[in-house]
């Protein structure tokens, strides 16, 4: 009876320990990685003279540690460094992403909650839904900053809103495949037990979402901060990381260390919010590790 | 327990869909306090009059009554509880959560449900794996789980469908014994559909014989082997004269008993 190994929480903690370890060094391991790729490609690029599918020159691909070093020299003479400028950017984008990620998320939800009621309504709705991610939204963006503008509201609330629009989709498909995912003898079981549409919904179909919510929160977390960077573009925000992309193209063949660096930060918000969401997975869903999805 | 029934079936039929006619003609009384073993090859039919006494499915024509009452009323009263072939748990809920699954809905206080569910643990003797998850567990003990959940809110019926089908011989025969057990202390009436003739005998105190296409009963042994059983009972003439008559009524329903293992 008792015969089946289970593993005691001590021992479990250290194995996990022993992988995040792991997984840190790999990580390291995988930076070193590429950094050793980018200065060979550039070393042998320039010597053999590469130009395709890019010219390689000091222009096209600057030394890892020059866009590193950029970021410790100031903006402007006697000015504060980039860091500093680049670190209120970075805040400033995060926000705007949080609020927009925020806002999807729970839109996405709702809709999936609102869909799992009924076919007649999926059927209905869905195409549209689908329909809303095929307007580029390069086209969308500029709309919802002039409209939301002349109602008053401030900009970077106009760029959450289109963070919003890039976020909700991922989870609105995902959270309503999780919620039709119950197997008919779960739903049996409920319906053995006279449940009702609120209790099958709490009780069973959102817990059995969770997964796949997890996994579209983690698409939607960079998407967030991707949108976010564009939203920023057209709503000629100064004060985010769009903007100051923006700004270093245009400087880009005298100081292009400048607009890598800037990628970098950007790089570093979106694997943020990743990270955040990865760690409210592994708090929230205590599975089976074959059903982590 | 109206009448001493707990289940009155009368002339009860189903038509699917596509026009195939699952079961006819079905007349079934169950005393309270029995345990009705429903035996028959895939095809005659045998979950789906499980799933029309638990009002799951909606039989085409007849009635169904359950406690004296109406399938519906019932099952909306919370008057049986079911097991499956697989133990349908939720992942995310642990042993003891699983098992207060039923209680939650009932709106039971959490004082209420832990001291429940700590009994059926012993009931079931699972004691010390209240905090596992499902997935952790054997497939044997998982079903001791669904049967623990389906007994939590005290019902006078149990429905169990297959419910040691998915497990090997050995761990079978024990939960033979401990759903015999678990019958006699929980007082209820037990409809239990199976393939096995051996277990339909060793359990039941009748045996419904079906037959199918369509579906529909064959004939009714009743088991007169005395109670309590134990293991020995397996070993004793009468219990092989049991078997060769269930299997006899099987083969005389049109059973091919070569094919249909």
């Amino acid at each position: 009876m008792a015969s089946i190994a289970v593993e005691q929480p001590r021992q479990r903690r250290a194995h996990a320990a022993a992988r995040g370890a792991r997984h840190v060094g790999l990580v390291i391991a995988g930076l070193a990685v590429f950094w050793a790729f980018w200065e060979a490609y550039r070393w042998i690029g320039i010597r053999v003279g590469i130009t395709w599918p890019f010219t390689v020159d000091a222009t096209n691909m600057p030394h890892i540690h020059d866009m590193l070093a950029a970021l410790t020299k100031p903006l402007q003479p006697g000015g504060p460094i980039l860091l500093d400028y680049e670190w209120h950017w970075a805040l400033f984008t995060a926000k705007e992403a949080l609020v927009g990620f925020t806002l999807g998320g729970v839109i996405g939800f709702g809709l999936a909650v609102v869909l799992v009621q009924s076919r007649i309504l999926r059927r209905g709705l869905v195409p549209y839904i689908v329909v809303s991610q095929t307007v580029p939204i390069l086209a969308v963006a500029p709309m919802v900053v002039v409209g939301l503008g002349t109602k008053g509201v401030e900009p970077w609330v106009a760029v959450s809103v289109i963070a919003a629009y890039l976020t909700f989709f991922p989870v609105a498909m995902n959270t309503l495949r999780g919620l039709l995912s119950p197997d008919p003898r779960s739903l049996e079981l409920m319906r053995s037990y006279a449940a009702g549409r609120r209790a099958v919904l709490w009780k069973l179909r959102v817990p059995a979402s969770l997964p796949f919510v997890f996994s579209a929160l983690k698409i939607s977390a960079t998407a967030s901060v991707i949108g976010a960077i564009i939203g920023e573009t057209p709503a000629s925000i100064q004060d985010g990381l769009g903007g100051a992309i923006v700004n270093f193209n245009q400087y880009y063949s005298t100081g292009p260390e400048r607009l890598w660096a800037t990628n970098i930060v950007c790089a570093v918000v979106g694997l943020a919010f990743f990270a955040a969401v990865l760690v409210a997975e592994r708090l929230v869903l205590r599975r089976a590790p074959e059903n982590v999805a | 327990m109206n009448d001493g029934l707990a289940v009155a079936l009368r002339d009860v039929s189903k038509q699917f869909k596509a026009g195939v006619t699952a079961l006819t003609g079905i007349d079934l009384e169950v005393q309270a306090r029995e345990f009705i073993s429903l035996i028959g090859p895939s095809g005659c039919g045998k979950s789906t009059l499980l799933r029309i006494i638990g009002d799951l499915i909606e039989p085409s024509a007849g009635s169904v009554e359950v406690n004296g009452k109406p399938a519906h009323r019932a099952r909306l009263d919370h008057d049986y509880g079911i097991v499956f072939q697989e133990a349908v748990l939720y992942d995310w809920r642990t042993v003891g959560k699983n098992i207060a699954l039923p209680l939650e809905l009932l709106r039971w206080n959490r004082e209420k449900r832990t001291a429940r569910v700590k009994e059926l643990l012993d009931l079931v003797e699972l004691e010390a794996f209240a905090d596992h998850h499902p997935w952790q567990l054997s497939g044997g003990m998982q079903q001791r789980v669904a049967i623990a959940r389906a007994l939590s809110f005290d019902p006078a019926l149990l429905l169990m469908d297959e419910p040691f089908g998915a497990l090997d011989e050995m761990t079978r025969e024990r939960l033979n014994l401990e759903l015999l057990r678990i019958w006699d202390a929980s007082g209820s009436t037990i409809v239990f559909v199976t393939h096995s003739i051996p277990e339909a005998v060793f359990l039941s105190t009748r045996v419904v014989v079906m037959s199918p296409r369509p579906g529909r009963i064959a004939g009714i042994v009743e088991v007169d082997l005395p109670q309590p059983r134990t293991a020995h009972t397996r070993e004793e003439p009468r219990f092989f004269e049991l078997v060769t008559d269930v299997r006899e009524r099987l083969a005389a329903g049109g059973v091919d008993l070569e094919g249909a293992a």
